[in-house]
This record gives structure tokens, sequence and C-alpha cells, in this order.
């Protein structure tokens, strides 16, 4: 690990001023993934502002019953167990507790979890040389090597890579949004526009400012969201990242669906809203051929590589029954 | 035999409460692998080994030596003893800082990436991996270890019951599965095998021992009382 200067900061000012004009320093909180890239020699800042003591803690409600606040500091444990998440937003839950293990939920943090990067191999050790993340201009490792756990949506030539989280993939059919402080002070990001497609810059994950500091997110109020399901699927039963995930909402009238709120996990650089499946559903009654329906024109555009196409036949059939698992919801 | 056990025995281990197919001793694997290490040393490559040891050792110390801006100042609890730890290095995390500079050698160093739980420890009261948290963040703050939850001689029933039970072979994960499970039946998810189960999937246990350290944790879990939450 390259050495660094280590600062503390009280509150959210101190922490956008201990990385303004700073172009190597880096905010740290609960460190499951900024550690362990610097001990990997991916992330070598030369100065890290701890932000752990920011009281950025709390899980609340937004007044006029506009939804729920969860700052950027509640650990992933707090968060999956807290009574306004399980009982307002239980696909929310059910993706943080999918993450990770006890012991890194424990740590890791809402702002963090938004910034994790890939887990592509290539990325992540710089034994291989090719990365256009990692070091613009190098290649792409996984194009042409095993690219198991790659990208069949949104990808680029210079870029194959997914995000690895499942609670931002739940926050993205949630339609939340990022609340966030810079030197100019703070603005909101709605969750589709924070994390970016690769596209020609694949080194930049998200588009939040290198000088700017997430404060909260913030969940909107979304009365059928308790008609929710999260359905990750996994090379083990537990402890592994998605090889595909859903969320999904559905806001059932009768016999019909009203709307539709879909995100997948797994298949994309960022939580892959699935626009053309929730159109296609809307207005329709909520029965296996139609989620089929809806699946398959999701996956219209998808591209498999060598050791990946099979993800495009596991979303359309993951997202066909997280749909009917939602719909069997009373 | 009893040379074996030596060998993988840490000397702060509470011998009253063994098991009676174990046998410990008061000699530290650690100590007796720096005290061969060093004899070797002596024997096979005389002066120039040394002189070598001793450069890096001053290396070692020039890499301590940062500037006052640069290097932190800890205090912390551990197993309900007091440290202040001076002039330390920010990179250092608590696993490498109980391991390396507190001796406190029961937390394993297994993958160092947050893999493999063999480092989880009670920070605060909740198991984290600290392989993955800086020393200097948890400034303050009061951990536990696999070598503070016995209460004198009298082993943590979590141990007893994972040496009852014969939760581990090689006893590597051991440390961070004790750890582990303690904190899972205090947060309440030790409710059925299903939850246990998914509950200690941050601890890997290479050897298999799962069916047995699933068998100990119920029965301490059903000695605790605190079973579930809610």
């Amino acid at each position: 690990m390259n050495p660094f200067v280590y600062s503390r900061a009280a509150d959210a000012q101190q922490a956008v001023a201990g990385i303004a004009g700073q172009t190597n320093s880096k905010l740290l909180g609960g460190g499951t993934n900024l550690v362990d890239l610097m001990k990997m020699g991916v992330e070598t800042p030369s100065q890290l502002v701890d932000i752990n003591r920011l009281p950025l803690t709390q899980i609340e409600e937004l007044p006029s019953g506009k939804g729920v606040r969860v700052g950027a500091l509640v650990r992933n444990s707090d968060m999956a167990e807290h009574p306004l998440i399980t009982s307002r937003y239980p696909v929310l839950s059910q993706a943080v507790l999918a993450g990770a293990s006890p012991q890194l939920r424990n740590l890791a943090t809402t702002g963090g979890n938004l910034l994790q990067r890939t887990r592509c191999y290539y990325f992540y050790d710089p034994a291989f040389p090719a990365c256009n993340k990692r070091k613009p201009g190098s290649g792409c490792g996984a194009r042409e090597g095993f690219n198991r756990i790659h990208a069949i949506l949104g990808q680029s030539d210079q870029c194959i890579a997914t995000h690895p989280s499942d609670m931002c993939v739940a926050m993205a059919a949630l339609d939340a949004v990022v609340r966030v402080q810079g030197p100019n002070g703070e603005r909101e990001i709605a969750f589709a526009d924070f994390h970016r497609l690769p596209g020609n810059t694949p080194d930049r994950d998200t588009n939040l400012a290198r000088d700017e500091l997430i404060t909260a997110v913030d969940l909107p109020a979304i009365p059928f969201a308790t008609r929710s399901y999260y359905l990750k699927i996994r090379d083990r039963a537990s402890y592994a990242f998605a090889l595909v995930s859903v969320a999904a909402l559905l806001d059932l009238d009768g016999g019909q669906i009203r709307s539709a709120r879909i995100a997948l996990g797994g298949v994309a650089h960022k939580p892959w809203r699935a626009l053309k499946a929730e159109r296609q559903l809307a207005g329709k009654k909520p029965d296996p051929e139609v989620f089929r329906s809806a699946a398959e024109a999701e996956l219209a555009d998808a591209k498999g590589y060598k050791y990946n196409s099979f993800k495009i036949e596991m979303a359309k059939r993951a997202i066909v029954r997280t749909l009917a698992t939602v719909a069997a919801i009373p | 035999m009893t040379s074996e056990f030596d060998l993988w025995t840490e000397n702060d281990v509470p011998s009253g409460q063994i098991g009676k197919t174990l046998i410990f001793t008061r000699t530290s694997r650690r100590r007796f692998l720096v005290q061969v290490t060093a004899a070797i040393a002596a024997f096979t490559l005389g002066p120039r080994f040394l002189a070598l040891a001793q450069a890096a050792a001053a290396g070692a110390t020039k890499t301590a030596d940062l500037s006052t801006h640069d290097a932190v100042n800890v205090r912390l609890k551990i197993n309900g003893k007091d440290y202040a730890i001076d002039q330390l290095d920010p990179r250092v995390t608590v696993l490498d800082l109980l391991r390396e500079r507190l001796h406190l050698t029961g937390s394993k160093k297994g993958c160092d990436h947050g893999q493999c739980g063999a480092c989880t420890v009670l920070i605060n009261g909740r198991r984290v991996n600290s392989c993955l948290t800086l020393a200097v963040v948890n400034d303050g703050a009061e951990i536990t270890t696999i070598e503070g939850l016995a209460n004198g001689k009298q082993l943590h029933p979590m141990q007893a019951a994972f040496i009852k039970h014969d939760g581990f072979q090689c006893g590597y994960c051991t440390p961070g599965q004790i750890c582990s499970a303690v904190a899972l039946v205090k947060e309440g998810h030790a409710k059925d095998d299903a939850q246990i189960r998914e509950w200690m999937s941050g601890n890997i246990c290479r050897c298999g021992a799962y069916t047995n350290i699933l068998a100990a944790i119920k029965e301490a879990r059903d000695q605790s009382g605190a079973a579930v939450k809610g």
C-alpha cells in the first residue's frame, strides 16, 4: 500500500475542503472496497480524509410523507434491518442482505456502496496490463479474456465491466435520489444519472464530481413498493457477486399492471433500468407470457461474449420469475 | 506428541477447560518460529544474513519514523485493557496492529482481502473483517478478539461448544468463526439452520467443518437463551 496522509473530518464542509483542490485525495468510509483496492495497488491516494465521524448516520422520514432519507454513513447492516426500510422498501432490504457478508455489511456504508468499483479481474489485478478503466488507453483484458462475470448490456469496445452492487439495483428500481455536497453547495442526482455507461471513458464510474461528498440517498414514497422483490442468481448460495439479479416492483390495479419498475444487476456497467420491459408491461395482465415478452424486449439488444452468453437467457428467466413472485404478493 | 501440539498452541490459551484430547503448553508457535528462524540464520548464513536483517530492521524503523503529520496516535480498549499506540503508520489495519504490534495473534490473516473471515473481531460489539479497517479509523473503539472471549480460565460457551462438537480441523479459521458466531447469536440471526448458514457465510472453512460448526453454534445459542430477536 502506498503511503498517504491521514486526516479526519468532523463535518461535511471539512470533508469537502479536504478533497477540494487535491487531485489525489480520497474520502474513506467503511473502507471495505477502497482499502482492498489500495492493498492491490489499484487505488493509490496520497491523502485519505476519514469521514466516519460525520453525522450522516440517520434513517429518517422526509417531511410531508415524501419518503425516507438514508444518511450516507448508515452501515449496510443497519439499513437492511431498519423498520422504515423493511416495512416500506422490502426490495431494498432484501438486496442489501443479498450482498457481501454480515462482517462486511457492518463496515460498508450507503455512500461507499454507491461508489463500489467493478470486480472485473482485469481491473482488480494490476498484474494484467490491459484495463481501460484502471489505465485509460491500455486496452481491455476482459473482452477476449475470461468474461463470465461481464456485461451483456450497454457495454462499449473499451469496457465490458459490471457494477457489483446489489443495493444500487434496488435503489435504481425505487428511483432514489443521491444527495451530494460540493464546494459550491448541495445538489441532487437522479439515480439513473448517477452511474455511467462506459463509452469512451470507462475510468469514470459515476457523475459525482471529484470534490463532491455523498451526504444521503432519498427514497421517494411509493405506496406499491411493498409489492417488490429482489432475486439474485450467483455461483454459490451466499456471499458471491450476482451473475444476474433483478429488483422489481409492480403497481397492480385489479387484474392489470398499472406500472412496473424493474432494474437488473450483474449485466451492465451500471444498475440497468429495464425501461423497455416496463413499457411493455403497462396496462397488461400479470401473466407469465406477458412477463416473458417484456423480458425478450429488454434483452433484444444484449450481446454476449465467449463465457457469458448464458446471462442473456438467464436474465430473461430471472425477470419472469421475479415478476411472477411480485405479482403473487398479496 | 506433545511437541507437535507445542507448535500450534498460543501461550495465552486458558488450559483449564480444554477438551481431553488437546495438550496445551506454554510455548507459542510464533515464538518457536522466531527462535528457530534466528537460530537457523545464525548457524547457516552467519554475519551476512545478520547484516541484511539489521539493514531491513533499520529500513523498517525509518518507515515507522514518520513525521508527526503523517504518523498517528491511536487509543483502543482491547479485551478490556487500554492501549495507547503512538507513532503508528496510518496504513496499518486493525488486524496487523493486533498481530504484529500487540502480539495478539489469535486473529488470523487468511486472505487479507475480506473474503474469508479468519480475521473477524468484534469492534464496539459488531463483527467486522479486521483486515479491511484501518486502526486509526477505530481510534477510541472497544475491540474484542478471540483472546478476550473467555472469562479467566472459563471458556466462552461458544468456545466450549466448538471444542465439544469438533467445529474445526486445522483450526485456522476458528478464531474468526467463533467471534462471528458470538455476534451472530447476539444479533438474533441464529433462529434456524438455514439462517445460521446464511449469516455465517462470511466465514470460510476450507477443511469443511461446517456441519460441526453449525452444531456448536446451536448448542451455544440454546445455552445463551438469546436465540431469536423480535
